[in-house]
């Protein structure tokens, strides 16, 4: 069903495309590593609600209550605003830039890897956090970020961070892993049932990996590899292939898979472990020794959405203290909303997921996009783009 | 007719009528334009639209089109490697897909027009035919349970000392085979209730034995029933992209690097350069097809 609709969307998105595209190239502020931002103004002022609004979100973001009846955060927003949601829940980064393409979704909750790609597209709109009475209260160390902002301009509002982890069958994988080693060069007693993360931003968890295994490599940073440092890291990935039973991306698929016992041991989000132990599945999981890749989510609205009002009264409720306080719970992520720690039912739950704890997501490497201007700072060499990464990614599955 | 009815004047309906019926040419055109139309427009138009983006390229950052005329998305394909390796899988899938549906499809195609009598027909007709009401995508989730490790498959082989083969290519092919049977039974079907029983008592009482019979009057009678069968299971496997997502494991065929590279990638011109290889493929198919007479069979 979700495929089915994706591949309308997609075909969709081509026409669009086909019809009008070729609008990149106009004039506006230049941000970091000479990006450019299309221009645009932020709104000043909101209308009255258009009593619908369209959500492109990560699985388990948007909830009414049809995944867990005590999980729903959607009914009391649309009896609160009047604004009827409709949401689409996207599996990687990519689908969710192409969705957003399409022109016909009002907000998305978009990862560091897609944000800037959605802004340079002119698929997104500068924020007014006047207008998000909840945004005061967000964690200043996630305001302005190069991942939400453009030379000071704020282009959506924190969600949520965490790091993606390890997960496995606790009774396949013995003893317990504290290392990604399971699934790069110690895969071999899993052969056939590690999993991976079906998406190009996926070549940084081997980058990650050789920045602890291979430090002649001098990565400095994943998502900044020259030449020398992404070969080795698709080469570790070719390797890895062999191993590998599936690539997931489908949040479900990869519950289901870790509960038949299809797979055991692989990169997972804190959700998909919360969901197979609901079910009952013997899996754990650990942010492993080498640090891990992660996530900072933003909630940004489309550039010509017709339902703008109601696109900034979402983005006011799903950063709310309470609001933040449960999606952060029922996903398994960091809050964003300094308030909401105090509201959510496991009253060490801030602590446990680091809520304000930069010392502890300087081990995570938030998604980025990659681009030719090296992220770490390097000027004497150029570095692999996005696009080199999807090449490659398609190779590595050959 | 006119003299008949020249006293009061013909109404609008009778005037348009009556040049219709003087002018085929206009009468025709007015049947055809909408449909014409329509396949000019919405098929060939939105194929010839995709082609042509083919030879675009796409802004390497923002991921928006660009409008300028390059070779570089067919030189992309034609030299890396992996493009190639994928596409004589797909073909091999397609190929091996059309191998077994024949396989399975000419016995039970040969009993449902030849052996069954003549009102359980009707119901095994229908029977084919069901398995086409259920979704898509329930049968293939259906056997990505039964290829699980801990699924019927496995169960039902571990007492010879077996186990499921696991999802892969091997699974895959098994479920397209299962998912395009009925468009090669149907056909045969067709081909065979055509064939005259008189020919088959005729050969017997020549003294041809069943298995010369099948050789030299059924399958060249039937041939290109057949190849018109095959039509349909190698096109479907070939453009599939969804079953090898579901029981595939790994593997990935041409549907799943154009699916990439519209979805994850955002190229939608390498797309559509990678998508002309399938178009010609199908193309060759139906050219040699087309001396077998199958076509006429379709």
């Amino acid at each position: 069903m979700k495929m089915r609709a994706t591949l309308v969307a997609t075909a969709a998105a081509a026409l669009a495309l086909a019809g009008c595209g070729g609008s990149s190239g106009t004039t506006g502020s230049t941000g970091q590593g000479g990006f450019k931002a299309p221009p645009m103004k932020a709104v000043t002022h909101l209308g009255p609600g258009e009593g619908q609004v369209n959500l492109i979100s990560w699985p388990g973001y948007v909830e009414d209550g049809s995944s867990d009846k005590s999980v729903d955060w959607v009914h009391p927003f649309e009896k609160a605003t009047g604004c009827m949601v409709k949401n689409h829940a996207a599996g990687t980064s990519d689908e969710m830039v192409n969705l957003m393409k399409t022109g016909q979704y009002d907000a998305v909750s978009a990862s560091g890897d897609a944000t800037l790609r959605l802004i340079a597209a002119g698929s997104v709109q500068p924020i007014n956090t006047k207008l998000i009475p909840s945004y005061k209260d967000v964690f200043s160390g996630l305001k302005m970020k190069p991942w939400n902002s453009v030379n000071g301009v704020a282009y959506g509002v924190p969600h949520g961070r965490g790091a993606n982890v390890l997960m496995y069958r606790t009774d396949l994988v013995k003893p317990a892993p504290t290392s990604w080693d399971v699934v790069w060069n110690k895969a071999s007693p899993y052969k056939g049932k590690v999993t991976a993360y079906d998406s190009p931003i996926y070549i940084a968890d081997a980058a990650v990996y050789l920045m602890a295994h291979r430090p002649d490599l001098k990565i400095k940073d994943p998502y900044a590899l020259d030449d020398k440092q992404f070969n080795a890291a698709v080469a570790l990935l070719k390797k890895q292939n062999a191993d590998i039973g599936e690539y997931w991306s489908d949040a479900l698929k990869q519950v289901q898979s870790f509960k038949s016992g299809d797979l055991a041991v692989g990169t997972s989000w804190q959700y998909n472990v919360n969901l197979a132990q609901s079910e009952k599945a013997p899996v754990d999981a650990v942010l492993p020794s080498e640090g891990s890749t992660g996530w900072s989510d933003t909630w940004m609205i489309a550039a010509h959405t017709k339902h703008l009002t109601c696109a900034y009264k979402w983005l006011n409720w799903i950063i709310s203290p309470k609001v933040n306080a449960q999606v952060a719970e029922w996903f398994g992520e960091a809050p964003s909303d300094s308030k909401s720690c105090a509201l959510t039912s496991d009253k060490n739950f801030c602590t446990t997921y680091h809520a304000n704890d930069e010392a502890y997501f300087k081990k995570i490497w938030y998604w980025t996009t990659p681009i030719k201007q090296c992220l770490d700072g390097r000027t004497d060499v150029s570095c692999k783009t996005y696009a080199d990464w999807t090449t490659a990614w398609q190779e590595i599955k050959g | 007719m006119s003299s008949a009815e020249g006293a009061r004047p013909a109404s609008f309906a009778r005037r348009v009528s009556g040049t219709l019926y003087r002018r085929p040419g206009l009468r025709l055109g007015g049947l055809l334009t909408a449909p014409l139309g329509y396949l000019v427009v919405v098929y060939l138009g939105a194929l010839g639209l995709l082609l042509m983006s083919a030879f675009w390229t796409t802004d390497e950052f923002s991921g928006n089109l660009v409008k300028s005329f390059t070779w570089a998305n067919f030189h992309a394909v034609a030299t890396t490697s992996v493009y190639r390796t994928v596409l004589i899988r797909s073909v091999g899938v397609a190929a091996a897909v059309t191998v077994i549906c024949t396989a399975v499809a000419f016995p039970m195609a040969f009993f449902m027009a030849k052996v069954a009598p003549v009102r359980l027909r009707r119901g095994l007709v229908v029977a084919v035919l069901t398995p086409l009401w259920a979704s898509y995508l329930v049968k293939a989730f259906a056997w990505r349970s039964m290829f699980s490790g801990d699924g019927v498959l496995d169960w039902a082989l571990t007492p010879f000392g077996l186990s499921s083969p696991g999802f892969g290519l091997p699974a895959t092919v098994v479920v397209l085979s299962y998912l395009w049977l009925p468009y090669m039974i149907l056909p045969i079907y067709a081909g065979l209730e055509r064939l005259p029983e008189s020919m088959l008592e005729a050969s017997a009482d020549l003294g041809a034995k069943a298995g010369r019979t099948f050789r030299s009057v059924v399958l060249p009678l039937t041939i290109p029933a057949v190849v018109a069968g095959s039509i349909f299971t190698f096109s479907l496997s070939l453009g599939d992209y969804i079953t090898v997502q579901i029981v595939g494991g790994k593997t990935q065929l041409i549907g799943n690097l154009i699916q990439t590279n519209v979805g994850a990638a955002n190229n939608l011109p390498l797309a559509a350069a990678l998508a002309t290889l399938p178009i010609v493929i199908m193309v060759g198919y139906l050219l040699a097809v087309r001396r077998t007479g199958a076509l006429d069979n379709l």
